[in-house]
């Protein structure tokens, strides 16, 4: 966990409003992990004041990718760097993805721009595993499939691929499937946790999730990120700390 | 000249130099450390601790607003028994000044905080917290109330011989009146201010951006209101002020100073960049130089109106 001031090599622009960032950084792409996070300061002024939290999308040599949507002033900054821009990046935070063990596929699940951590997932677990990757969104316009493979689709309203949410979608191919021999890693908005959480309990399925929250420091001193645990009724975990990423059991959600 | 002085003394305590860390704003120092050498900070402020364990307010604890932050954390803590037997060996190894902060429901809870924490050498001060915006008891419950503020004070000053700060609330209208009952009942010092009440909505939802309604305002934007709460002390009430809201940089620190702080405190700042108090200090002692001012803590109270 440091901080560092590191230069945009070029924003590139993805369909529907989607972009990469991507920042030269050997400090960062040799040290994070799938599923970890940076907190990010857009500018030296008051306004936006806060960092803005965002995982790593994918990482290439000495060079790592962010994705995100203009949603606010913060974004609409990051959207328009320039190359060579510095960005003062505080990182790597949080726990990961744990990619490594026993099974033989790994099913990917993103909900919207839930997908951001999973482009450096799949390049990470690589040849070693089988990959299923389920994507879902309100429309077609909401699918987002840079950087995965073996994309299943699934929207509400039935513009694109599967009619439903992904994580139906999910629950429609699990009988192709040896459920002791998947592990699935998800990311998306709450109601879809929500979903997934009931699927992986019910079918014994091995699960970790990407948890977001409105947070202001990323490390622990704010206190502004509590999650609900399931072994610890008397205190909250915190989503930057003892996170961004969960086993779904250990969450409630 | 190449020696500055920027020790400064607040009532009976001394610092090395004006820059405290706020409390709510590095937990209990175990994280900050990894930004910056707590052997050279003025002092830290614990986040507040209560006789129990707490858990806090249910998210969205945090949103940002224009240069600032709504907070709603709820006086999450470990509780005193935890907080001795698992963070104070940790603050322990730092030669740094530790100040508690303590926050309670009832007098007899402050009281009774005090106690079992003066016990510890490694606890330097407290700071009494009756002034947190969060809680459905205590805080600003006691904040409001002059006789409160007077009462607690003088209770906790008859558990303790260590110093004791009291950290004063902007969400009153005259807060001399409040610095003044500190004194009067033997305080040692003030700090001023905490957050001051604030809200935001959601238009789409209708919905309170903070699922505790209100939240405590910090960061730069309320700077103005803490310097004018610091000012009117100083007009009003001898007694130490160590000054907090919305600093964001050296000249910031100056500013306080000179409408009447002895020290300050750095809180939001921190959540932004964990490495600023560092900077802030070594830009004091070049403000110094530059400027030819041997000793940093002549400019409390400075100002020329």
């Amino acid at each position: 966990m440091f901080i560092i001031n590191a230069p945009v090599v070029k924003t590139i622009e993805l369909e529907n409003q989607i972009f990469l960032l991507k920042i030269h950084s050997p400090e960062i792409a040799s040290l994070i992990n799938p599923g970890q996070f940076l907190n990010i300061r857009v500018s030296d002024s008051v306004h936006p004041l806060l960092r803005r939290p965002f995982s790593v999308c994918d990482v290439e040599g000495d060079e790592f990718y962010l994705m995100f949507n203009i949603y606010g002033e913060g974004t609409r900054i990051l959207a328009h760097k320039h190359p060579g821009e510095l960005v003062d990046i505080l990182g790597p935070l949080g726990h990961g993805f744990n990619y490594s063990g026993d099974y033989d596929t790994a099913v990917i699940i993103a909900g919207g721009l839930g997908a951001a951590p999973f482009p450096y997932l799949t390049r990470k677990i690589g040849g070693n595993k089988k990959i299923l990757t389920f994507v879902g969104g309100r429309t077609h316009i909401d699918i987002i499939k840079y950087g995965m493979k073996n994309i299943s689709v699934s929207t509400d309203d039935g513009s694109s691929g599967f009619t439903g949410t992904v994580v139906q979608l999910l629950e429609s191919k699990l009988g192709d499937l040896n459920k002791k021999k998947i592990k699935v890693f998800g990311c998306g908005p709450n109601a879809m946790l929500s979903a997934l959480k009931t699927v992986c309990i019910k079918q014994d399925i091995e699960c970790e999730v990407s948890t977001e929250c409105a947070m202001a420091c990323g490390f622990g001193i704010c206190q502004g990120c509590p999650i609900e645990s399931t072994q610890r009724k008397d205190r909250y975990m915190l989503v930057c700390k003892d996170g961004p990423v969960f086993n779904i059991r250990d969450i409630e959600i | 000249m190449n020696n500055v002085d920027l020790s400064v003394k607040v009532g009976p305590m001394t610092f090395r130099n004006p820059i405290l860390l706020a409390s709510g704003t590095v937990g209990y120092g175990n994280e900050i450390s990894e930004f910056i050498d707590l052997n050279k900070i003025g002092g830290i402020v614990t986040k507040s601790l209560s006789l129990k364990p707490r858990k806090g307010n249910p998210p969205q604890r945090i949103v940002e607003t224009p240069s600032g932050m709504l907070n709603a954390i709820g006086l999450a803590n470990v509780g005193v028994e935890e907080y001795i037997k698992e963070k104070i060996p940790f603050i322990e190894k730092y030669d740094v000044p530790l100040i508690c902060n303590i926050a309670a429901s009832t007098i007899e809870e402050y009281v009774e905080c005090t106690r079992i924490l003066t016990e510890q050498a490694a606890v330097d001060a407290f700071e009494i917290n009756v002034s947190c915006p969060n809680v459905k008891e205590g805080g600003l419950q006691f904040g409001n109330n002059v006789a409160a503020v007077g009462k607690i004070t003088e209770k906790v000053k008859s558990v303790t011989n260590k110093p004791v700060i009291i950290k004063l609330s902007p969400n009153v209208s005259y807060i001399s009146e409040f610095a003044q009952a500190v004194k009067d009942s033997g305080g040692d010092a003030v700090s001023a201010i905490n957050t001051l009440v604030g809200t935001a909505f959601n238009i789409f939802t209708r919905k309170p951006k903070i699922r505790n309604v209100n939240g405590g305002l910090s960061g730069p934007a309320i700077k103005p209101v803490a310097i004018a709460k610091v000012l009117e002390i100083h007009q009003k009430v001898d007694i130490p002020i160590i000054g907090a809201g919305g600093i964001m940089d050296w000249k910031d620190v100056l500013e306080f100073m000179i409408a009447g702080s002895s020290a300050v405190q750095i809180g939001t700042l921190n959540f932004i960049d964990p490495a600023a108090p560092m900077k802030i200090i070594k830009e004091l002692e070049e403000y110094c130089l530059d400027a030819g001012l041997s000793k940093l803590s002549a400019l409390t109270g400075s100002y020329i109106i």
